[in-house]
Parts: structure tokens; C-alpha cells; sequence
């Protein structure tokens, strides 16, 4: 029987589509287990969504974790001498604590890194891949760009101290000017350096025009120079290869900047309340895993995806055969053969109570009515 | 009854607008009409809950106060305004673009006249607001055991429940009725604008316009004064 794929729910389609697309651009298919030591989330625990884990002791005495991430497990079994970049996707499920009382949830999570010695064609390759993935499910999609550099640069520039970063960064993430504002009023800064630290809150739109209205701003410090060439390389390569037009700069995407180094990004889709995609380059995170070398990736939330375009649909099957005690069944299970080989879903049964079907066809009594 | 759209999805390009119920929520629907975007069936006194106004292209929701968040996080709403108590509180993802500098109060901490806090005791707190006051006993290092009310949180102390409580106090003067008095400020309040974070991908357009007008006015009042 040919596989007819209108019967695969849209995550479905959406992981085999992914799938394609990944190994064509020669990623290879990395499974793990559901269980990991716990140690190894522990010591990362920021990295992690949520720090809340279902753990259990195994018969060696060893505390393991239901996996709440794929990203380290990844990078735990990353040779370093190996010849690279390595580059992987993977489509797992993890175990996170939800918002509020959201409790333990099941995310269905498919992603990809690329880990090695990275260059500007790899950034391109990750960021690329990540527009596509977005475009392969919907052309109604937003892949918003920020760059560690750039932020720590601006951050540098404005002298903001170690012990006010989280309160700058939570405005810059929340887009809250005022609060920003009040900070700058409180620290004494000045009207330069207020304007300079607004900048990370107002740039918002397609990455050519807020290069070009940032550029004046990022050619004094090394850092941020540095960090505004890499993103002006990335797009014009995005633009070259027609992926550019709904990419766009906005420093609220959030990005732990103990972990990640360069550029980060998230991706939303039109028709869902949350982003769908995150990930950037993390090779602070490789640093503190002990690892010599640069790393990239992303993972699609794909449970997100069940809301989308959800479809209600009037009928529980297209077709209910009745039958009794007097229905001949060899005349049942052919009238079954040809409705199913005609591409319709057919319901056997004898009582048709609560059944919604588009059609009826009743075999009682050996008659066809 | 199917739903008027799907949650995030509001794909008929209306902006849809959370309005905290009450008379808050009235003076923020005046600031919005101020800045284009009036919809005037809104102040009908009929029981209607959803109003719209297709030729400025927006969907106005009256909600419960503290649910403004929650709508505006889901996508149901595209922006909203909430106090700052209730962002605190709930800590939503969303943006939060502007200090609407209305409903303005604070968040205190208020005990009998003449409590003295004695640190060799857990110090017990009568809240509707336990997130706020775990994080701002916690900055201070200071254990405390926290009774979750949801209402007439003034009488906890009185009768001995609890040593403090820690709510919004805007005159002072049910506290003062109540032989109450605020020892400490933990945060100012007031009103902000917010956004879903998806909704300000879509629709950028549509949402700067509202910012732009309303920060008008918030800067025109300051101005003034």
C-alpha cells in the first residue's frame, strides 16, 4: 500500500520535510538515549530552559535524568580531534518544566549543530538552514538576528558594570525603554551613552537598513566592529542566495551571554502566540564543557506546530458500513476492499451511536441500502 | 460556536486589544481612541465582552486585570495594558513597551502600628501576591512563611494570622482605617503597554503607530507638569 501522506498530522510532514532538508546539506542523524546522567545537565544548568529535571537513581547508585536537552549530550560525545566541523540533526524528545503551573511537559524537539572549527561559511550554513526550516513550513515566518558581540560591545562602550547587566539586559530583552531609561537617570549616564544603550531596544527591522543605521555606531570598539562585519557577511549572503528579506535585527532575542559567543537568533511563525526556533553560536558553552573548539545550532519546537492552521473537521470518518447477523461478510470486507482502495476512511460497525460520518452505507440484511 | 480566530493567528489583520475591566481600564481605552484608535460601541453600556471597530481595525477585550497577560502571552490579545504589579507577579514573556504613567500606587509592605520585626522568627506574610513577595524577602536574605489570600488581606494582621502583608497601597487610607501602616516600599507601580512578541513580528505597523501615540501623550503630560 502506497503511503498516502495527507494522513501525517503537520508535525509529521514537518519532521520528514526536515529530515531532507538536513541530510541533503550532509548532516547525518545523531539518537540518543532518553536518560543522561544528571551531572551533566547540572553542570550547565543556565544553559537549560528550565533547571527542573525528572530524575531517578539507577541499580548503580547513578542519579539519571529524563532528558531535558539534546545540544550537550551532543557536545559530550564530540571528538575534538576528529576531523570536522561535526555536523548532526537530531528529532528527540525532551522533558522541561513548563511555565507556572504548566508542570513536566513532552516537547517534541528537532534541531541541528555544527561543531568544529567554524567559519563564516558554517555561521552562513546554520542561519541558512534555519530560514529554510522555517520556510518549509510556512512563508509567513520571522528569523530575528542578534549578536552577542555586538550587545557585549555596546555594553563595553556604555561602561555598564558586571553587577547592572542583568538588570540592562531584562530591559533591552523586554524592549522596556522606560525602564531602561530610569537606569541611565539613576547611574548618572549621560545623554551619549542613554542614546548609545536605546539603540539595543529600537533596532528592529530587515538586516540591511539596520546594518546600515547601526554602521556609525560600531566602528570604534574591536568587539563590536568585529561582530557588525560578521552580521553585514551573513547578509549579504542571505541576500545573494534570495533568503534575506525576512531575516531582521532585534537585540531582544535572548541569548545567555555566558554561553553564547556570536550571533543568536529565534524564529516565529505567523499564526503562533511563541517563537518556534532558537539557537545561536555557543562556543562560551564548549569552553566551559572543556572543549577547544566552536559550535552552532538550533533546535524547532514542533509541538508549537499543532496550532497552526488547526483543522476542524465535521465528520469522524468519511464512510460507516453497518452490518448484522445477516450480512453476507464476504460481500462486507469487498465493499471495505474498494472504499478503502478509492482513498476513503471506512468505519466497520454494527452501532453507528455517536458516530459522525459523511456517508452511510448499511449492509443489514444482506442488502445494500 | 467556532472561535472568532485562533489564538496568534487574528489573520482578518485586526489589532486585538486586552483592556483591564474597570475604571482603569476606561482611562487607557480614551488614551488608545486618542491615538487612533476610537471604537466608540465600547463605552455602550450593553454586556457585550468583544468590540470592534473595522474601519480603525481594531478588537477591544475587557478582561479581569490580572488575566491581561495571560492573553497577550497566548497571542489572543496582540497588546494589552497591565500593572506593573500584575507583570511582576506572573512574569509573562511579552514586551513591555511603555509606562503608561496612570494608575499609578505602590507595592508595600504594611504591619500593626507599632510592629517590630523580631529576625529570629520566620516573619509571616498575608499576600495576594506571592511571587513578589518570595523574590523581595529573598534579595533580603530573610525567611519568610507566605499565606496567599485574595482579598481584605488587611485583616490577616489584625487577627494575628500573619506579622505583615505586603499589597498595593495607593492612598494609605484603608490601611490607616484598619490601624495599618506601610514600613516599606518594594516597587512603584503603574501601568504599562505590552505586546506579544509574535504579534510585534506581524504586526509591527499596526503596534508602533499605538506606541508612537500614546508616548505622545505620556511625554505631552509630563510636559505639563
Amino acid at each position: 500500500m502506497e503511503l498516502d501522506t495527507r494522513i501525517l498530522r503537520r508535525e509529521e510532514q514537518t519532521i520528514y520535510r526536515l529530515r531532507q532538508l538536513y541530510e541533503r546539506r550532509g548532516y547525518s542523524p545523531f539518537k540518543m538515549s532518553k536518560f543522561e546522567e544528571y551531572d551533566l545537565y547540572g553542570r550547565s544548568k543556565d544553559f537549560l530552559v528550565s533547571e527542573r529535571m525528572i530524575t531517578f537513581t539507577d541499580q548503580r547508585g547513578v542519579l539519571m535524568a529524563l532528558k531535558p536537552d539534546v545540544t550537550l549530550s551532543i557536545i559530550k560525545s564530540t571528538r575534538e580531534q576528529a576531523p570536522g566541523p561535526r555536523k548532526v540533526y537530531y528529532n528527540e524528545t525532551v522533558y522541561r518544566w513548563g511555565k507556572g503551573d504548566e508542570g513536566f511537559q513532552e516537547i517534541m524537539q528537532t534541531g541541528l549543530e555544527c561543531i568544529g572549527q567554524l567559519d563564516l561559511y558554517h555561521i552562513y550554513e546554520v542561519i541558512a538552514l534555519a530560514v529554510e526550516s522555517l520556510a518549509s513550513i510556512r512563508q509567513d515566518y520571522i528569523l530575528d538576528l542578534s549578536h552577542a558581540g555586538l550587545v557585549g560591545g555596546f555594553l563595553e562602550a556604555a561602561g555598564i558594570p558586571d553587577k547592572d547587566l542583568p538588570r540592562v539586559m531584562e530591559a533591552v530583552r523586554e524592549k522596556n525603554r522606560t525602564e531602561l531609561g530610569r537606569y541611565c537617570q539613576e547611574t548618572g549616564r549621560s545623554g551619549t551613552v542613554s542614546a548609545l544603550l536605546e539603540k539595543l531596544i529600537t533596532t528592529y527591522g530587515p538586516m540591511e537598513q539596520a546594518l546600515q543605521d547601526l554602521a556609525p555606531l560600531c566602528v570604534g570598539g574591536k568587539k563590536t566592529r568585529e561582530a557588525w562585519e560578521e552580521l553585514s557577511s551573513i547578509q549579504a549572503l542571505l541576500k545573494a542566495n534570495g533568503l534575506g528579506d525576512k531575516v531582521f535585527l532585534d537585540f531582544s532575542v535572548e541569548g545567555d551571554m555566558d554561553y553564547y559567543s556570536g550571533i543568536v537568533f529565534r524564529g516565529f511563525l505567523k499564526g503562533l502566540p511563541r517563537g518556534v526556533l532558537s539557537g545561536g553560536q555557543y562556543d562560551k558553552l564548549m569552553e566551559r564543557m572543556g572543549k577547544h573548539c566552536g559550535a552552532m545550532g538550533f533546535a524547532l519546537y514542533l509541538n508549537e506546530l499543532e496550532r497552526l492552521d488547526p483543522v476542524q473537521t465535521d465528520f469522524d470518518v468519511d464512510l460507516l458500513l453497518r452490518y448484522d447477523d445477516a450480512t453476507d461478510l464476504t460481500a462486507l470486507t469487498r465493499t471495505l476492499a474498494e472504499q478503502t482502495a478509492a482513498g476513503k476512511q471506512v468505519l466497520v460497525r454494527r452501532d453507528p451511536t455517536g458516530v459522525r460520518a459523511r456517508e452511510t452505507m448499511d449492509l443489514r440484511g444482506g442488502e445494500e441500502a | 460556536m467556532r472561535p472568532l480566530f485562533d489564538s496568534g493567528t487574528s489573520a482578518d489583520g485586526f489589532l486585538n486589544v486586552a483592556l483591564p475591566k474597570g475604571r482603569l481600564g476606561e482611562r487607557v481605552y480614551a488614551m488608545l481612541a486618542q491615538a487612533g484608535f476610537p471604537c466608540p460601541e465600547l463605552l455602550d453600556p450593553k454586556r457585550k465582552l468583544i468590540f470592534e471597530n473595522p474601519e480603525a481595525k481594531v478588537r477591544y477585550f475587557w478582561v479581569k486585570p490580572s488575566d491581561v497577560p495571560a492573553y497577550v502571552e497566548r497571542g489572543a490579545a496582540d497588546v494589552g495594558v497591565a500593572g506593573k504589579d500584575i507583570l511582576l507577579e506572573y512574569a509573562p514573556s511579552v514586551y513591555e513597551l511603555l509606562d503608561l504613567e496612570i494608575g499609578k500606587c505602590r507595592m508595600c509592605v504594611a504591619a500593626l502600628e507599632g510592629f517590630r520585626d523580631n529576625p529570629d522568627q520566620k516573619l509571616r506574610v498575608a499576600t495576594e501576591f506571592p511571587n513578589i513577595a518570595q523574590s523581595y524577602y529573598s534579595s533580603q536574605s530573610r525567611d519568610i512563611d507566605v499565606v496567599r489570600l485574595h482579598g481584605s488581606i488587611e485583616i490577616a494582621p489584625i487577627l494575628g494570622m500573619t506579622d505583615v502583608i505586603v499589597d498595593i497601597v495607593e492612598t494609605g487610607t484603608t490601611l490607616k482605617e484598619n490601624g495599618l501602616t506601610p514600613i516599606e516600599t518594594i516597587v512603584d507601580i503603574s501601568a504599562r503597554l505590552i505586546a506579544n512578541k509574535v504579534s510585534y513580528q506581524f504586526k509591527y505597523e499596526a503596534i508602533q503607530t499605538l506606541f508612537q501615540g500614546l508616548q505622545e501623550q505620556v511625554a505631552a503630560k509630563e510636559a505639563a507638569q
